[in-house]
């Protein structure tokens, strides 16, 4: 499996925490619930689509096709200079 | 629970109002807006009412009102408003405010006749004025027309006659010229010539000048140009005819004296003449702004106060009088929580009347279907309002409102996912939250306006969202942001990159740093040539995932109203098999989706974990429910994981089982309660016949009642079987086209992203190409073009139709598992509401 545990606790976490600590702390009054619901929907929705990005990119079955002028930008800018032939 | 989850508990209540105090009741229950009040009345006309008169009365005094109003505004005197609503006065102010309003209109009125006889009077001295200089001229070239030895060189006076000595000398007869002077409206003057010269033969002479400066018309206060003219006639029968004319050409004529000095003096007088009605105008307009200035301060606090006492007078109208005529009863709907808050304000009321007797609010059974209430707040109002439109839900039944505050915008987000038109969605949306007092204080009136400013909650969620997704589609504008390095690299080397226009980038090598992207889409893709491949799959399986999910969620919400009402046999007969039925097969789908993103990659060892032999879940799906096995490659394994063609048939087999079961089996649990029911009715009925001794006659009316009853009852059955058959169908095909229905979150997606990247290459990168300062000035005309587009398009006419895609998914995907919406709305009488509608209505 190509997953890197880092971003999957992170997002986890923050995620987790406003769909289910969040709501916790929502002070009493008239509208408690409903902050409460939208606040668990909001951090299960926001968590599933994240992760359904990651896991799709995880494990690649094709790679991205390129022109050559753009691996070589690619290759200069992002820090991963050519080897000279 | 008096929340938005459930519409509120209602209660069917008699009100007992004494007749003294009823007007104050209903007032301070106009104030609160809780009740809705039924038509005891229905059959009886308007005109035949109880307080007809009072409603009459209310009208006249609203029609000053109103043409108080047209006065102020022709004047352009502001009205002053300060948003406070006065309370509707006590039956006794009502007279006072008819008198002021009765010597207001008359002041008015006779203001404005005064100011039109003056200004009348003042036209008829203008034209005078114009006509006594324009004629000196026609005299003048008279004069200069005449033959030398004619003028009488001493007498350098203006006793001088149009044609001289001439016209004296002929033969004794003296020539008596005649002439009119006049005044007629400019756009006249060439078919008043031509009917002069055929209706007098030519024997008449005009003379016109225009009158350069315009002139009001007193009737229509509007600026029409005029001209003064001259005609000269000789003899009585032509007199006639020309006078004739003008008449029929609505000339005003006027006595001009032929002697130049008396013109002059005639002149002088029409000019102070002239001046002193000036001062007199003056000062009448003068009068008449203070009379409006002073109306004005007050005319919308009277029209609040006219407008409630008529919504209190209309509402009496409804109520039934009692047979002591002492006091009044009303049937109303009142929300449960509220009956407290209610008889508060009917002791308030009593006690603003004077009353001694307390009104009696009497709580009714009933089995009528009581209206649905949701209590709203402005945050909520909005995303009720969209669930509503599509009808109002049943009495108690779960509401999807509150969960529709954050899948619409997140489902509207899946479609629009641009970080930067999100942006502008947001920050349009929160200019509009931010500014909601002031912007809602200007009342605008457009239509558009309105939706949008009602919908600016929803506006802000959906960019909020909106910017969210767009973080993880890597979209902004059709660009990406590389926050965290993309994890795709370059691994050829020079001559290759030479050799060859464009290669791919192989994930199972060094070109892929073998993890993906931490968060989003990897920015590779944007620049990548075959992304569309790649987003294709992605965006395809999350719009299914969040659709079968987004389903399953209303499937559970059925259940939790099968629970409220204390539906078990829905819960045995419908909702499990319906849950089986969606879980065995869609989630069942969605779970290889997942295991597919987790068990194939590329760098896998072996080939049958490789991409060659990746399986595709769409024909994997297909075939588990046609029971075909699946042909793959011979060097891949049949199955993604073991046992999964046996596990695939029993879950078909058990979710087609649960056809018939959601198809038969309430119906005939309802058929067999029923059976039981009729021997028990027919028992008791014959037994208490017997009971009562009356033998024969009676037995038989009791059972033609049963047997009437009986085909009823059948009707029934065949209904439910019906009825219960129109919904499993509904559900089993729903399922399948709802489920593939979600795929527009990926249609609608593409479609933003590829007209956000025409409109980048074809707009905005020409303006990026151009260098030196000749390229500034290019771009900064190109940048205006491509925002004008982007908005306009883009964010507008994409917004708008992602909306409509939401809100389809809302009604019918979603809805249609739980939802009956076979309810009718909460109306109360609501002094707020009146008053909304009656400032926006008339405006028109």
């Amino acid at each position: 499996m190509g997953a890197s545990i880092f971003p999957i606790f992170f997002f986890t976490v923050v995620w987790g925490g406003v769909g289910i600590f969040l709501p916790r702390m929502v002070p009493n009054g008239p509208n408690q619930r409903l902050m409460q619901v939208v606040l668990m929907i909001t951090g299960a929705v926001c968590w599933l689509f994240w992760l359904c990005c990651y896991m799709a990119q995880m494990n690649p079955l094709i790679g991205p096709r390129l022109s050559n002028r753009t691996l070589l930008l690619i290759a200069q800018q992002w820090g991963n200079p050519l080897e000279r032939f | 629970m008096g929340s938005l989850f459930r519409s509120e508990e209602m209660a069917l209540c008699q009100l007992f109002l004494q007749s003294e105090a009823a007007y104050a009741c209903v007032s301070e229950l106009g104030e609160l807006g809780l009740v809705q009040f039924r038509d005891l009345n229905p059959d009886v006309n308007a005109f035949q009412r109880k307080f007809v008169n009072e409603v009459r009365r209310c009208d006249e005094m609203e029609r000053k009102l109103r043409y108080l109003e047209k006065e102020i505004r022709k004047d352009g005197i502001p009205m002053l408003d300060t948003g406070e609503s006065p309370e509707a006065p006590q039956p006794r102010e009502m007279i006072d405010l008819e008198a002021t309003f009765e010597k207001l209109e008359n002041e008015l009125r006779e203001v404005n006749q005064n100011a039109e006889a003056l200004k009348r009077n003042f036209l008829e001295l203008t034209e005078l004025k114009h006509i006594l200089r324009k004629t000196q001229v026609f005299f003048d070239e008279a004069e200069f027309g005449l033959p030398p030895q004619m003028a009488d060189p001493s007498s350098q006076d203006e006793q001088v006659t149009l044609l001289g000595e001439e016209g004296l000398r002929a033969g004794g007869q003296t020539l008596k010229l005649g002439f009119v002077a006049g005044v007629i409206l400019r756009e006249r003057i060439p078919a008043f010539e031509r009917m002069l010269w055929r209706a007098c033969r030519g024997n008449v002479f005009l003379r016109q000048a225009e009158i350069e400066t315009p002139l009001e018309d007193p009737t229509t206060s509007d600026q029409v140009h005029k001209s003064v003219f001259i005609i000269f006639f000789q003899g009585d029968q032509l007199k006639s005819r020309v006078k004739k004319i003008c008449e029929g050409f609505r000339a005003t004529l006027y006595p001009c004296p032929e002697a130049p000095s008396d013109r002059r003096e005639m002149a002088m007088g029409v000019m102070t003449r002239i001046e002193d009605l000036n001062t007199v105008l003056g000062q009448t307009q003068d009068h008449r702004h203070r009379v409006l200035a002073a109306a004005a301060k007050n005319i919308t606090n009277w029209f609040i106060k006219v407008r409630k006492i008529k919504a209190i007078y209309h509402t009496l109208n409804l109520f039934n009088l009692d047979v002591t005529q002492k006091c009044l009863i009303a049937e109303c709907w009142v929300p449960s929580l509220d009956l407290e808050t209610i008889q508060l304000a009917l002791r308030r009321g009593t006690e603003r009347s004077g009353s001694s007797v307390p009104p009696i609010l009497n709580r009714m059974e009933t089995f009528e279907n009581p209206p649905t209430y949701n209590r709203t707040n402005k945050f909520t109002s909005g995303f009720q309002h969209l669930v509503n439109a599509y009808g109002v839900a049943s009495y108690r039944e779960a509401n999807p409102a509150p969960y529709t505050i954050i899948t619409f915008p997140f489902l509207f987000a899946v479609m629009f996912g641009d970080l930067g038109h999100g942006a502008l969605m947001a920050c349009f949306g929160g200019y509009l939250v931010l500014k909601e007092k002031p912007l809602a204080a200007k009342k605008i009136q457009s239509d558009v306006w309105t939706i949008f400013f009602g919908g600016r909650y929803i506006i802000l969620l959906m960019g909020l969202f909106s910017m969210y997704t767009g973080l993880i589609y890597n979209d902004v504008f059709s660009k990406s942001l590389n926050i965290f390095g993309s994890n795709w690299q370059n691994n050829y080397d020079e001559s290759t990159l030479m050799a060859n226009k464009d290669l791919q980038l192989d994930p199972n090598s060094t070109a892929y740093l073998k993890y993906p992207y931490p968060f989003g889409l990897d920015p590779i893709w944007q620049v990548a040539e075959n992304k569309i491949i790649f987003l294709n799959s992605y965006k395809m399986k999350i719009s299914i995932i969040f659709g079968v999910f987004h389903m399953l969620f209303g499937v559970l919400l059925s259940l939790w109203n099968h629970t409220y009402f204390r539906d078990r046999m829905s819960i045995l007969c419908e909702f499990i098999p319906q849950i089986i039925f969606m879980c065995f097969l869609f989630l069942y789908m969605v779970l290889l989706m997942f295991t597919k993103w987790v068990g194939y990659s590329a760098d896998s060892l072996d080939v049958k974990s490789g991409p060659y032999c990746a399986p595709s879940i769409l024909i994997t799906f297909i075939n588990m429910v046609l029971f075909k096995s699946s042909k793959n490659p011979s060097v891949c394994d049949d199955w993604m994981f073991a046992g999964q063609g046996a596990l695939q048939k029993l879950l078909v087999i058990i979710a087609l089982l649960c056809v018939p079961i959601m198809l038969l089996a309430k119906p005939i649990m309802i058929m067999r309660a029923q059976k039981q029911h009729q021997p028990l009715t027919n028992a008791g009925h014959t037994n208490t016949a017997a009971e009562n001794g009356d033998a024969g006659y009676q037995n038989e009316e009791m059972m033609q009642q049963t047997q009437t009853q009986a085909p009823h009852q059948e009707e029934d059955i065949t209904e439910i079987f019906i009825h219960q058959g129109i919904h499993t169908i509904e559900y089993v095909l729903g399922s399948v086209s709802h489920t593939a229905s979600y795929l527009r979150l990926w249609a609608l997606s593409l479609a933003h992203a590829q007209l956000s990247e025409v409109l980048w290459n074809m707009v905005l990168r020409n303006g990026l190409t151009i260098n030196d300062w000749v390229g500034g000035i290019v771009l900064w005309a190109i940048f205006a073009f491509w925002a004008m587009l982007t908005v306009s398009i883009l964010v507008l006419m994409e917004g708008l139709s992602a909306f409509l895609h939401t809100l389809r998914l809302h009604w019918v995907e979603f809805q249609s598992k739980f939802y009956h919406g076979q309810g009718y709305g909460f109306a109360p009488f609501a002094f707020e509401a009146i008053l909304d509608q009656a400032s926006t209505s008339p405006e028109d």
